[in-house]
């Protein structure tokens, strides 16, 4: 067997591995679409749900969800950018610095059911939040910390050095350097990972389920201590714990859910190839 | 105003200090309250409960053993699938396909990486599972490989894009010399280019394990969620149970401060020492191989 032969074999299953790969993504997508699309309409995008989930709309898990990103990006975008800065521009290679950055690598690992179980366990009963919009916030926001952390990091690393130097030799500050050179500089790569971290809350389930789930609640929450219903949530109960639910629901509802998670995802990717595009270094 | 000025910037670089710190603070809370809520299971179950067969507890059966054998089981599956598919989906990515391809592959990946895990759990009952069903002829679809099939498209996101960087690190030089010594393009990547970024691929392996290990939703829909001890890779075609499916599937309906739910927590510190150790041990690997290039460089 010649060399060229072995070589031509071996492309040819690593192209088809890599087919087998992304083929059933575009199949997923296209699938759920195609099945969901028949349910979306104003009534289903706008209306309570009623006969007990099996007619009408899913309004308050669609607005349950915007809250929930929402309250996620409050507390964890200026937490992660500050840690972000800390870590690009303030700390040294010490002892300390090596366990900041192992904290993060391990809250970036830990399954996201077990912040369900700590968020239950310090907000929800040792700081009585109930479950409640705050609790799933909170919980949330510690999990998406890491991922906004280190992609704002790196962003921050690649503002070339002399950019620091100039503003600093024209007499600025450290803190005017970093906000009005640094950040604004790094903003798109910023941009892009606290995207890419709130789509990852928005699409999660198993952090809420003891948080700020509600079951079933046919109005909108009144205040943050009210739980809430989601989108993800929302379709693991009507895929599993509802008999006789429309399979038409729950395509529409598998498909709301996957165009608010991928358009976020398109808005991150564009915001990445524009920087990139226009970057002047 | 000097002085004013300088006041605020204190302040806001000690917030920023703060920041910097609370990512230490939150894994001690986290580890906190999982002690706190789980450790009072140790009292009140005895260790050979723990240690014990069965997972039953309307009768008070607490055996840990069904729900981790469950757990490494599915993620075994998950690894023998996604290790050689995510693996040849990064070399493709990054060595062989052409620049079109690549444009179209990357971002589709990230869209697998993007979708909802309760969303691919719930096509994998609804069409996945029927499907495992007839092809393997067996009793039902809802078993451990309908778990691992689709933790492989979960773990493989992660893999790719990690292996893809590890493989975009190795210097062209390395390439260049390899290919002037006449060897073909395959050649270069099994012998030169892989073992050039062993280290990273090694990395890129271990996280996309720690992300199948800690799934959830997906699991609980698709694997049947019945507790036994798997005695093989047959076990694969069983339904199982695993420690992440059984917190989310029991947390609802136990009562604060029962036994069942001191013991839901202590399966949360399993799963959190879990992935500490998957993710520490990946990250040591890393600092390693950064020593490596710096002493490669002095």
């Amino acid at each position: 067997m010649s060399r060229q032969f072995t070589q031509r074999l071996v492309f040819a299953l690593i192209t088809l591995a890599a087919v087998a790969t992304v083929t059933p993504i575009v199949l997923v997508v296209g699938y759920i679409a195609w099945l969901g699309l028949p349910a979306i309409n104003g009534e289903f995008l706008s209306a309570l749900p009623r006969d007990g989930m099996r007619a009408g709309g899913i309004w308050p898990a669609i607005v349950g969800t915007l809250y929930l990103t929402l309250g996620t990006a409050v507390v964890a975008v200026p937490l992660g950018i500050a840690a972000a800065v800390y870590l690009s521009e303030y700390a040294k290679d010490s002892r300390l610095t090596r366990a900041i950055r192992i904290a993060i690598i391990n809250l970036a690992g830990i399954p996201s059911v077990v912040y369900g179980l700590f968020g239950l366990g310090l907000f929800v009963l040792f700081l009585r939040f109930g479950t409640s919009i705050v609790a799933g916030c909170l919980t949330l926001a510690i999990m998406t910390l890491p991922v906004i952390i280190s992609t704002a990091e790196e962003a921050l690393r690649a503002v070339p050095q002399s950019f620091r130097l100039v503003s600093v030799s024209l007499g600025g500050t450290k803190w005017q350097t970093i906000r009005r050179v640094v950040l604004p500089q790094a903003l798109p790569g910023i941009l892009t990972g606290v995207i890419l971290g709130l789509e990852r809350a928005a699409g999660e389930t198993a952090p809420i389920l003891f948080t700020a789930a509600a079951f079933f609640l046919p109005r909108l929450p009144n205040s943050v201590f009210d739980a809430t219903m989601a989108l993800p949530y929302h379709l693991f109960v009507i895929s599993t714990q509802v008999p006789g639910m429309p399979i038409r629901i729950q395509y529409g509802t598998a498909l709301v859910l996957l165009t608010f998670v991928l358009s976020m995802n398109l808005v991150a990717t564009l915001i990445r190839s524009r920087a990139r595009a226009r970057r002047q270094w | 105003m000097k002085q004013k000025r300088n006041w605020v910037e204190i302040l806001i670089e000690s917030l920023i200090r703060a920041a910097g710190y609370s990512a230490i603070l939150f894994v001690a809370l986290i580890l906190i309250f999982l002690l706190r809520e789980g450790l009072p299971a140790l009292a009140e179950v005895k260790p050979d409960s723990l240690l014990g067969a069965r997972w039953y507890p309307i009768e008070a059966h607490f055996g840990l053993l069904p729900l981790i054998g469950g757990s490494l089981i599915v993620t075994l599956g998950a690894a023998l699938i996604a290790v050689p598919f995510g693996l040849a989906t990064a070399i493709f990515i990054a060595e062989i396909a052409p620049r079109w391809a690549r444009e179209i592959l990357k971002p589709l990946v990230e869209v697998l990486g993007g979708l909802p895990s309760v969303v691919l759990g719930f096509l994998g009952m609804l069409v996945l599972a029927p499907i495992v069903r007839l092809t393997l002829d067996i009793p039902t679809g809802l078993t451990a490989f309908t778990g691992s099939l689709l933790l492989a498209g979960m773990a493989i996101p992660t893999l790719v894009s990690v292996a893809e960087d590890a493989l975009d690190a190795v210097p062209k030089s390395y390439r260049d010399a390899a290919l002037a010594l006449g060897a073909t393009k395959w050649q270069t990547i099994w012998r030169v280019t892989l073992p050039a970024a062993r280290s990273g691929v090694l990395t890129a392996v271990m996280l996309g394990i720690g992300r199948a290990i800690g799934e959830t939703m997906t699991v609980m829909m698709v694997t049947g969620n019945a507790a036994r001890i798997p005695t093989g890779l047959g076990s694969l075609f069983l339904p199982v149970r695993t420690m992440t499916a059984t917190i989310a599937a029991e947390m609802g309906e136990v009562a604060n401060g029962s036994t069942h739910y001191h013991v839901l927590f202590m399966i949360g510190i399993v799963l959190f020492l879990f992935s500490f150790v998957v993710n520490v041990a990946a990250s040591l690997v890393v600092f390693q191989q950064r020593k490596r290039a710096e002493r490669l460089l002095s």
